[in-house]
């Protein structure tokens, strides 16, 4: 399976970008492009190097060396917001909750904040919806026309340890069933043993499987015992197609941590730089509050910058992060503190 | 008013100010004018001098400061002085409780601190408020335990007394932490002058401290430029001066102290190496270079100003650490979200401005990032050299500014040898995932500090301070207490004339080695002992030594600065000495006294003859210095470091390592045992050793020649040049290849000889005071093996 770096793989980026000023491309640009990964470059993987001291001395600073205040601060929430994967993955959901969700992702925040914000034109919606197989008929029909995705977990989420065969039938099935993006789970076992051929092919399967259907790729971080398996996961998983690199399935008991982010965009950087594809990042599992959701904002910013803002690159897996958000931007509106039995439920 | 729609889609950082309300009212409270505090008191100055202090970012002024004059020195020094025996003499305990409510007064005004500091300085506020002042308490309750502590873990010693503290403007609070905490933690009073640049803090601090309850007199702040600062340094109530400032300001104060009698210690200007080796985590280390040449502006003694990488992954480094660069923010040092605020004065902006030129003059290639800096006030870019020879300029000269001069190596030998080439020696940091290679190199790069895969970390727990021409002394952990406190029994240096018995006039005869007449023993020729060779001088002539009636015991080869330039090349060819084991160093020790043992009497009978004091007292001497050598053999595997408690998942190594080349000037009482006492532990910590012996009596170790040699004393570890003491120790003080000169004579060479050691700031232990060599407590111990070492910091982080 080893062979050599290949720099050719893709379209040249500055090609498929329109040009127009910085801040305008960011919203011209056409959508997701696919990832259409390259061969697994073992040298590569096997070369990496994460120094666990140093990069959470670096993670420890992202929320010291920068922060946004009042309207840079709502502005920033309300992206957040667009970049939310709002989810529900509970064993006790049903058509109620998840019918529940769907409105609410189609209308996350009160109009009349949207409008003390001058914010009603902007069309804030999340970034998409993202539950289990059995809802996503439910959750497509509900959405449809709001051009909001859906998003399923699959291949055995959370553990995915199912037999082979039967995660691929069911990335299928909920392609088949109308989700427009496929959250996977990666055999940690295969991290933790070193064996990225293994890694490779499986993640290759599901891409395949994926077809047309964007692919989250989980890594769950929180098994992965080290920050160099992180990296090297990360960078297989690439390789091996994935358009997104997630961090958690939130059912580890550590799930998505500022370290685990600066780890996992240094790599979507570096294959970035030597491929010219953009992969997009979503941390998942513990994100609850606005200044968090800010905190991995500023992450994006800085270790890979602006064009890594837009929920077609970006994304936060989270269920009650949106109520502390809407509470804030209560407060920026009002002055005063707001409650949660203020916003409209989840 | 840009619009919450707008930021949507341009995701900008917006302002983040923090206020400054708290500080202004503080400033204004004052009516923004400051007088002295001395003797607990704030007082005018004597001149009614005065000058503004301003606000960098904004030229600013901020308030008016007094400009102390000889007068107000004077009183400060009195009133410091008369506090002293009250505040040594409280239990330490009592000290541990002031040190504490210092420490808790200082977080409970810290976000004033904090913001003031930032308006002073320029610095960040993120700086102040996340670094600055955290270390400041910090080193308050870790020195207050040493307080606690000092009875039982120094004992024997005492408060050096009053301390003259001149401290610089680019950490101005925590340099009074560093300062003032170990001063008043061990017992001594303190006068501070912080710097003319950035005094707001220091002047905060004693208002602090007035109503922490810190008795009156035991911290005096004085205000002023150099010239209050060379008042202090001047002062001859003074026993101590400690100042952290530029090389060419310390050598000076070494110059101007001479001959004072005052201890110093100095924590100077750097140049340091960051040297990455090529399986680095290159991510981490963009971000470590970050931290160590844009943290402050730059404006750290300590920074790592130049790039050593290897030349395999220098491209793809530079090319990360160019887009991170785009990524930096300069701004209002107020403002939250900035990384860098603004450089301290005008003035420093235009040396940063001068050298830069200078580089790019010189040839190198500049990189700035493509933003803009603010206009008004001092701000400048982060900038980074490529194509920079060792010669340049640039990679020379410290510029304390942001910076960086990046220059490529191919092996580990060779990142040394460019690590080392500078005249400084205070920090590095070396980044491989290896630990083999770290734990390599790091003993290897001369400075007091190696931060392995991290830069800039301080704690009160572990020293800083430097190698060669960045100082010497440490500030922090127990290494840092060792400053501040001398043995008991010490007299103070300047309260002593002279100390030693003048030496008998040298007459030097010009007829080179004369035979004795009538009855002719065999002929006993002395020539100089180097490299492991009995060597003739350089000019083939005697210098005739008398007993104590004027009669003839023997010549001995008349030295000269040759001579001593042939002894220093042959110490630094036996370097591998300080790299053989403890064990084996004891071992040499034990079989030079199991060698002088049996001519115990000969030494004594040749004691008796030059000296007169008679037979017994000389057999006497004899076994002292036998005892002396057993000692140091004890020693040799047993002057342990420390692994210092830092807050941070990693072990912080404090390794005692030895100073390197050092020429001893022997005492001219006990001319075996004063050898001894001094050469023996010099090679015990690893030490090689150019000794001058005892000038009016030094059979006894011209005898020793042929000990040594029979000892297994590799060549150049001892190498002994005979003469005249003081003008031979004189060029060993001027030597800029020598790294530390003992002078143990009359006051008046002394002086010299301290003044000659700012050449290239070797450090210096000069006595002219009485020590009684046969008394144990003051003839050997841990106080000559802190003299024959010097303690590096190794920090290493791990976690996987």
């Amino acid at each position: 399976m080893e062979a050599k770096r290949n720099y050719e793989i893709g379209p040249d980026p500055q090609a498929t970008v329109p040009t127009a000023p910085p801040e305008r491309a960011l919203r011209m640009y056409p959508g997701p492009r696919r990832n259409p990964g390259t061969i697994l470059d073992m040298d590569l993987v096997r070369a990496l190097r994460v120094n666990k001291s140093a990069v959470e001395r670096r993670a420890a600073t992202i929320p010291t060396r920068r922060t946004v205040k009042k309207e840079w601060q709502a502005a920033w929430l309300l992206r957040a917001i667009t970049c939310l994967d709002l989810t529900t993955l509970q064993g006790d959901d049903t058509t109620t909750n998840v019918l529940r969700l769907c409105a609410k992702a189609k209308s996350p925040v009160r109009r009349d904040i949207l409008d003390a914000l001058g914010a009603r034109e902007l069309g804030i919606k999340v970034g998409a919806v993202c539950l289990y197989h059995a809802f996503v008929a439910t959750a497509v029909q509900a959405l449809q026309d709001s051009g909001i995705p859906v998003a399923a977990v699959s291949t055995g989420f959370p553990a995915g340890l199912s037999p082979l065969p039967q995660r691929i039938e069911e990335i299928k099935a909920s392609v088949a069933a109308g989700a427009s993006e496929i959250d996977v789970v990666i055999t940690r076992a295969h991290a933790l043993a070193g064996d990225w051929e293994a890694l490779y092919d499986e993640v290759c399967a599901f891409r395949e499987a994926c077809g047309g259907t964007l692919m989250k790729v989980i890594l769950g971080t929180g098994d992965l015992a080290t920050l160099a398996n992180v990296a090297r996961a990360s960078q297989v998983a690439m390789m091996a197609g994935a358009d997104f690199v997630k961090t958690s399935t939130g059912k580890e008991t550590v799930n998505a941590t500022l370290p685990v982010g600066v780890v996992m965009t240094r790599q979507i950087r570096d294959y970035h730089e030597r491929t010219g594809h953009a992969v997009g990042f979503k941390p998942a599992g513990g994100i609850r509050t606005a200044k968090q959701a800010l905190e991995w904002l500023i992450l994006m910013k800085e270790e890979l910058g602006d064009r890594w803002l837009r929920s077609d690159l970006f994304r936060i897996g989270a269920s009650s992060l949106l109520t502390d958000i809407e509470r804030q931007l209560e407060h920026f509106v009002t002055g005063r503190y707001s409650a949660a039995h203020r916003q409209p439920m989840v | 008013m840009t619009t919450v729609s707008e930021i949507f889609e341009t995701m900008a950082y917006g302002p983040a100010p923090e206020s400054d309300k708290q500080a202004r009212e503080w400033l204004e409270k004052h009516a923004r004018e400051f007088g002295l505090f001395i003797g607990g008191r704030w007082v005018k100055g004597e001149s009614g001098e005065s000058f503004d202090v301003l606000n960098p970012a904004t030229t600013e002024r901020l308030a008016r400061v007094t400009q102390a004059g000889a007068g107000d020195v004077d009183a400060a020094v009195a009133a410091a002085r008369r506090a002293l025996p009250g505040w040594s003499g409280l239990a330490g305990h009592a000290r541990a409780r002031h040190l504490y409510a210092l420490g808790r007064a200082l977080q409970r005004h810290s976000r004033l601190l904090a913001v003031l500091e930032s308006l002073d300085n320029g610095k960040s506020i993120r700086e102040t408020r996340d670094l600055d002042i955290p270390l400041v308490a910090r080193h308050f309750y870790h020195h207050a335990g040493w307080a606690q502590l000092v009875e039982a873990e120094f004992p024997g010693q005492r408060p050096v007394g009053v301390v003259g503290q001149i401290i610089p403007w680019n950490f101005p609070l925590l340099m009074v932490a560093w300062k003032v905490a170990p001063a008043l933690a061990a017992g001594n009073t303190v006068l501070l002058k912080p710097a003319e640049l950035t005094p707001l803090t220091a002047l905060l601090f004693a208002e602090i401290a007035q109503e922490a309850g810190v008795p009156p007199g035991v911290l005096n702040v004085v205000t002023g430029d150099g010239r209050t600062g060379e008042l202090i340094v001047e002062h001859p109530d003074i026993d101590k001066i400690a100042f952290t400032g530029s090389t060419e300001v310390g050598r000076t104060i070494r110059r101007r102290t001479a001959g004072s009698g005052k201890r110093l210690s100095l924590e100077l200007g750097g140049k340091s190496p960051f040297v990455v080796f090529e399986d680095a985590d290159l991510d981490s280390v963009v971000e470590g270079v970050v931290d160590a040449i844009w943290f402050n502006q730059g404006q750290v003694c300590c920074a790592g100003s130049r790039l050593l990488v290897h030349e395999g992954v220098a491209e793809r480094l530079l090319g990360k650490l160019r887009a991170r660069m785009e990524k930096l923010r300069v701004g209002p040092p107020l403002d939250k979200a900035i990384d860098m605020g603004a450089i301290v004065a005008p003035v420093q902006l235009d040396r940063i401005r001068t050298l830069v030129g200078k580089g790019v003059e010189e040839g190198a290639t500049m990189w700035q990032p493509s933003w803009a800096c603010p206009t008004e006030g001092s701000f400048y870019p982060p900038t980074l050299f490529t194509n920079v020879s060792p010669a340049a300029t640039i990679a020379q000269v410290e510029i304390f500014g942001p910076v960086l001069v990046s220059m490529t190596f191919r092996t580990p030998a060779e990142a040394v040898e460019l690590a080392n080439n500078t005249p400084y020696g205070l920090a590095a940091s070396v980044w491989t995932e290896n630990i083999n290679l770290a734990l390599d190199v790091a003993p290897k790069i001369k400075a007091g500090v190696v931060w392995i895969n991290c830069t800039n970390l301080f704690d009160a727990a572990s020293g800083f301070g430097g190698y060669r021409e960045s100082g010497f002394g440490r500030e922090g952990g127990r290494e840092g207490m060792w400053e501040y406190l001398k043995p008991k029994w010490e007299t103070r240096n300047a309260e002593v004339r002279t100390r030693n018995k003048k030496p008998g006039k040298a007459t030097v005869s010009r007829s080179a080695f004369r035979v004795p007449p009538s009855v002719p023993p065999i002929d006993r020729t002395y020539k100089l002992y180097i490299g492991g060779q009995q060597v003739r001088p350089d000019q083939g002539n005697a210098r005739r030594i008398s007993g104590p009636g004027g009669s003839l015991v023997g010549e001995v080869a008349e030295g000269n600065r040759k001579d001593i330039r042939n002894a220093v090349e042959a110490a630094h060819g036996a370097a591998s000495w300080a790299r053989t084991s403890g064990h084996t160093r004891a071992q040499i020790l034990y079989y030079i006294a199991e060698n002088l043992a049996p001519r115990a009497e000969e030494f004594a009978g040749s004691i008796d003859a030059m000296t007169g004091g008679g037979r017994e007292a000389a057999r006497r001497e004899v076994d002292a210095a036998l005892t002396r050598l057993f000692t140091y053999a004890a020693w040799a595997d047993k002057y342990d470091g420390a692994v210092h408690q830092v807050p941070i998942r990693g072990v912080t190594l404090a390794m005692h390592e030895a100073v390197g080349v050092i020429g001893v000037a022997c005492p001219e009482e006990y001319p075996l045992l004063g050898f001894v006492s001094l050469v023996a532990p010099a090679m015990c910590v690893g030490n090689t050793v150019v000794v001058i012996p005892s000038e009016a009596h030094p059979l006894a170790a011209t005898e020793l020649y042929t000990v040594l040699a029979a000892s297994d004393v590799p060549a150049g570890v001892v190498n002994i040049v005979t003469g005249g003491k003081d003008t031979l120790a004189q060029v060993l003080a001027e030597h800029d290849d020598v790294d530390a000169v003992w002078y143990f004579g009359s006051r008046a060479a002394g002086t010299d000889i301290e003044r000659a050691s700012a050449g290239n700031m070797k450090r210096t232990w000069v006595e002219w005071h009485a020590r009684d060599w046969m008394d144990a407590s003051q003839g050997e111990g841990r106080e000559f093996l802190r003299e024959a070492a010097q303690v590096k910091n190794i920090w290493i982080p791990y976690g996987e």
